[in-house]
């Protein structure tokens, strides 16, 4: 055995630089995986999109830009606290590296919740695809006018075209990967969980803090869908 | 007919020969290089066959050229391949402007044709020799596909949108139709046959049998009848309140929108505008027309298409 | 352990990976590679087994016309079952799961994999996925066909979709883990001095397998999920009903699926390398080619998926390059068969089972490989999409070349394995009769293609019966052939001779160590000066069991 190994080093790893780099690269190649997963998702909202642009616009204006918004800051925040989480187990400051994981954990869950509020929006006012999926675009239309918001030219053709199936689309695709993406988050607050009680039992330590840093990785990833979720479902069809 | 074990079916349409052609280039250039493939293995294997004592082989030197030069003579060969399909495939895709059309809608598990003049019929297909016919396709549920093996074509069928399928028969005789997309339990029963009948032949068919009374309307009368019972005309006529614009001319021409953009007002225009017709407003209208979706099915949908086509002098006789 | 441990006092055989630890316990909950891979290699063949049977049943049916032994419904179930357990649930983890499992950490001397618990879970979500598949199949079935096409997959079929695409998802996610188990372990785990153009192609053909899998398989898993989404709560999303398009969902799962095929594929032109270089006793001639073109074929394979749908009403131009780059594949592959032949020449050749199979991977996969061209040429393929002719191409492809090359890597690896010998003649007999078996059961598809029979027919025009009558009575010589082989190869775990640590006289870190091996492959690390080909050299093996007597000091 070389002499870098410590306890940490698993028995088929040479030394705690190989198990470091091992990790990491697993990780990289695992986010590979999920960009193609997710990348299925967005062909299939490309090609639509390109197909229904009217349905679209409607589909845009009837979520929450400022639920989105929001939820766009804490994501934000949260990757900065997973990233001071991170430094602090790297530089043996494990009591703050727990704090920063529960506050990550916190913002994950206003996230979801915040999720939930608009789901139930959405179910309300029934967006949901399915045989109870309903939206007048005129109505909606008439909606926006009486909020004293400007309707241009371009918007009023689109909400005059759009055809409710293709709105139905737009929102099968918006849960389809929203939900797909809240999935991910509930598994990011497990792993934050996960991270919590080994950073409270002291296994890390600036010789070994592998799991805090790939997840960390991961966090960040989830993180990045929502910065491609935010624009592409809520502000490209309001310009 | 050409028997099972011969190796090529029988050629019963233009392109077939064509087609025939490439495969048997295909079947040559195979067996060229099986052969050689299987002599040079065989050969190496005795030549080099392991001898006791023999001095251990010598490395192969890592040198390209061989690859390079067998790379190159394939890239000559697949270019020309690629070319001459390519070449072949697009003109079996391209319905000559004059063919006469037939109306084909699949459904779990049988097809249902009509002829221009109006004759329907259910898994045989009659049509006559020397004459290009395209099919307008479309499917009341899956994906099918039509196939006539002795005419070498195919092509899916989809639902909710038109495929064109086009041969020309050149020999009259009876040949196999399939369906050849899996479309559920009974697959393998959706199918039937082409009867190719002389000119001649053809135009006594259409008249006499199967009973006066079933071949009454032509798809466009179908369609213009329905034009009317549907209320069509009190707005899209001239004359009439103005409220759609006129029909007649619009097919095959370009048509600018009311957001400012144009589309080509082919069948799948024509389609969505009456299925759902606020997708796409012409220019100077109001989204006032209702929707149709649910009201006519594939077959009406189809004679409606054809009624609006003869308005412009389409290829629908 | 420790219990197991104290049974093996001095005196006993010597220890290795078989026999630490003898409960079903200590093989469950292993993280031993090399123990995932005998729990892979059992799985697998129930699940040919299963596969097989299906097949047996509809061939069976396919001897007349009519209908007779079975019903529409239970021919277009077996059918289905036959494509999905034996693409999902044997050849795409077949070479990886058993031979990757097993010689990827020995043949780059390493101790395992780089996540043993990743390996072993993804074993455990194989299983479950199976299982899930199997219930559909015992609940009453699926009948949309392998591909799950929708909107008859989504909307009509009335069978188990839902359980079985859940089946095909998760298993797709055991892929997932072992591909990138082996991209990890391959780059960041090579022993010292073992560079990458030191690397046994078979290495190479994994890695190349493995990138295709990290970026394949999640596309075609979110495509089920969207199945499953549409089916199941009834968002619309490939419904034509809803303004959805069907072919959208023919382009994701082609996306994923035809790539599939080089993973079924490209390891066994990595197990074929190895063997036919063996046999030959010469280093593969043009080793950088055959390791970049599994690469570029692992790459190009991306762009090619468009030609499964010349006929689907996808458009002209992108059928023109579909088929362009369709072609352009296949450059690099019959540049490969050129190198194959090429080591034997000025070889010393000699015919041992695996060699056999190498050789009828040749016969078969060249004409696997040039069928293809039929169907890469546009003309051509609109009128053999979806006939027998593709049937008996990929079967060519996917059973001339895959299975062919997962036998050879059996009998090749065996010794190795299990660390008995098979009977040698009994062995080359198999393999015989598999090969005709093969070509009598797939040779007349062909022709039948040409004449226009459409596959996943239950009744067929009666000019067909011919045919399918040879067809049947070569798929029985087949069956048989596989059967003998499953015969001795249990019947040599039990009663083979015990083979020494290098039966090939093969050059390798492999064949370095002892057959079996033990648990942590190798005493000490080795470490590496020369390639995995140096025939040319004397082997370096230490005599059978030398360092497993060590180990135990």
């Amino acid at each position: 055995m070389s002499s870098h190994s410590n306890a940490h080093v698993a028995h088929h790893f040479e030394n705690a630089e190989q198990q470091r780099q091992s990790a990491q690269l697993g990780m990289w190649i695992f986010l590979v995986t999920e960009v193609m997963f997710f990348g299925g998702l967005f062909a299939a909202y490309t090609i639509y999109r390109s197909l229904y642009p009217e349905a679209w616009v409607v589909g845009s204006h009837l979520l929450s830009i400022k639920l989105g918004g929001f939820n766009t800051a804490v994501l934000l925040a949260s990757s900065l606290t997973m990233a001071m989480a991170v430094h602090a187990a790297q530089t043996d400051k494990q009591k703050a590296s727990a704090n920063w994981i529960i506050l990550t954990m916190l913002l994950g869950f206003v996230f979801l919740g915040v999720k939930v509020v608009e789901y139930a929006g959405k179910i309300d006012h029934h967006l949901v695809p399915g045989p109870h999926f309903f939206v007048d675009p005129m109505a909606e239309l008439a909606k926006l006018e009486a909020a004293g918001i400007q309707v241009g030219q371009h918007l009023r053709h689109a909400f005059e075209g759009a055809n409710p199936n293709h709105i139905q689309l737009f929102y099968s695709l918006y849960f389809a990967m929203t939900g797909m993406h809240a999935v991910h988050m509930i598994i990011g607050a497990g792993i934050m969980l996960w991270l919590l009680v080994n950073t409270r039992k002291g296994v890390y330590s600036s010789q070994y803090f592998n799991p805090v840093e790939v997840s960390g990785l991961y966090w960040h990833f989830v993180d990045i869908v929502w910065i491609f979720l935010f624009p592409m479902l809520y502000l490209i069809g309001r310009h | 007919m050409n028997s099972v074990y011969s190796l090529l079916p029988e050629q019963a349409s233009t392109v077939a020969g064509q087609v025939d052609a490439i495969y048997l280039f295909l079947v040559a250039i195979s067996v060229f290089f099986t052969l050689l493939l299987a002599g040079l293995v065989l050969v190496f294997g005795i030549k080099y066959r392991r001898r006791e004592g023999a001095p251990a082989p010598e490395r192969p030197h890592e040198d390209s050229s061989l690859e390079l030069i067998g790379g190159g003579i394939l890239l000559v060969l697949v270019l020309v391949l690629f070319g001459w399909g390519a070449k072949v495939f697009f003109h079996s895709t391209r319905p000559p402007a004059d063919a006469m059309e037939i109306l084909v809608t699949g459904k779990q598990w049988m097809w249902k044709l009509q002829h221009p003049q109006g004759k329907r019929e259910i898994n045989t297909l009659h049509i006559p020799a020397g004459r290009p016919i395209q099919l307008t396709m479309t499917s009341e549920d899956v994906i099918h596909s039509f196939f006539i093996p002795a005419f070498r074509v195919k092509q899916d069928v989809l639902p909710g949108r038109y495929t064109r399928l086009w041969f020309e028969a050149t020999k009259p005789g009876k040949y196999r139709l399939f369906c050849t997309e899996y479309c559920g339990t009974e697959h393998s029963m959706m199918g039937g046959w082409v009867n190719v009948l002389t000119p001649a032949d053809y135009e006594r068919w259409l008249v006499d049998s199967g009973g006066a009374a079933v071949a009454s309307e032509t798809p466009v009368q179908a369609g213009e009848r329905l034009f009317t019972q549907l209320g069509c005309q009190t707005c899209h006529n001239p004359g009439s309140g103005q409220l759609g614009p006129h029909l007649a001319g619009v097919y095959g021409h370009t048509v600018k929108l009311a957001d400012g953009t144009e589309v080509v007002a082919d069948d799948e225009y024509l389609r969505e505008s009456i299925l759902n017709s606020q997708a796409k407003i012409v220019a100077g209208f109001q989204p006032v027309m209702p929707v149709f979706k649910g009201i006519v099915n594939e077959d009406q949908l189809l004679q409606l298409i054809a009624y609006i086509k003869s308005l412009s002098g389409g290829a629908s006789n | 352990m420790s219990a197991a441990d104290t049974q093996l006092a001095a005196g006993d055989p010597p220890k290795h990976y078989l026999n630490n630890g003898l409960t079903i316990r200590s093989w469950l909950l292993s993280v031993d590679h090399k123990r995932i891979a005998i729990l892979y290699l059992i799985s697998l063949t129930i699940f040919f087994l299963l596969g097989g049977a299906a097949a047996a049943l509809f061939r069976m049916d396919l001897v007349t016309p009519e209908a007779d032994v079975l019903q529409s419904e239970t021919y277009n179930k077996l059918f289905t079952m036959h494509g999905i357990v034996m693409i999902f649930f044997f050849l795409v983890p077949s070479i990886p799961a058993v031979m990757g499992n097993f010689l990827v950490p020995v043949m780059i001397g390493a101790k395992d994999v780089a996540f043993p618990r990743l390996n072993l879970l993804s074993w455990y979500v194989f299983m479950t996925g199976g299982l899930i598949a199997l219930g559909a199949i015992i609940m009453g079935g699926v009948d949309t066909g392998w591909t799950f096409y929708t909107p008859y997959s989504s909307m009509y079929a009335n069978s188990h979709v839902i359980l079985a695409v859940a089946g095909a998802f998760i298993a797709g996610f055991s892929s997932i883990m072992t591909g990138l188990n082996f991209i990890v372990t391959i780059q960041k785990m090579r022993a010292p001095g073992l560079t990458w153009f030191r690397l046994p192609l078979f290495i190479w053909a994994m890695y190349a397998t493995s990138l295709v899998v990290i970026l394949g398989t999640p596309v075609v898993a979110i495509t089920l999920v969207m199945i499953f989404v549409e089916r199941f709560f009834g968002f619309g999303i490939f419904d034509p009903a809803l303004g959805g398009d069907p072919v959208l969902f023919q382009h994701l799962f082609w996306f994923y699926s035809h790539p599939a095929v080089y993973i079924m594929i490209l390891p066994s032109m990595g197990v074929v390398s190895e063997i036919i270089s063996c046999f030959s006793r010469r280093r593969l001639y043009g080793y950088t080619f055959v390791a970049f073109s599994s690469l570029a074929i692992a790459v190009i394979g991306f762009f090619v998926w468009g030609h499964h749908m010349f006929v689907s009403s996808q458009s002209v131009y992108a059928g023109l390059v579909f088929s362009f780059l369709t072609f352009f594949v296949a450059i690099p592959t019959a540049i490969k068969m050129l190198n194959w032949v090429m080591t034997m020449y000025k070889g010393s050749v000699s015919f041992e089972t695996p060699m056999l199979y190498a050789y009828g991977f040749l016969g078969l996969f060249v004409i696997g490989g040039l069928t293809g061209l039929f169907l890469s040429t546009m003309a051509t393929d609109i009128h053999l999409h979806d006939t027998y002719f593709v049937v008996a191409h990929f079967h060519y492809v996917m059973v001339g070349g895959g299975v062919m090359g997962f036998l050879g890597a059996l009998h090749f690896w065996w010794p190795k394995i299990i660390g008995k010998l098979y009977p040698e003649g009994w062995a080359k007999f198999a393999a015989i009769v598999i090969f005709i078996g093969f070509n009598l059961t797939f040779m007349p598809q062909f022709q039948m293609g040409y004449h226009g029979m459409p596959r996943r027919y239950h009744t067929y025009a009666e000019e067909f019966q011919v045919f399918h009558v040879m067809s049947t009575a070569g798929a029985t010589v087949l069956g048989a052939g596989y059967l003998i082989m499953a015969a001795y190869l249990f019947w040599s775990l039990f009663k083979g001779k015990k083979a020494s640590a290098n039966p090939w006289d093969a050059r390798g870190l492999e064949w370095e160590t002892a057959s079996p091996p033990p648990t942590e492959n190798f005493l000490e690390t080795p470490k590496v000066t020369q390639d995995a080909y140096a025939y040319d050299m004397p082997s370096v093996t230490c005599p059978p069991g030398a360092k497993s007597e060590a180990e135990r000091v």
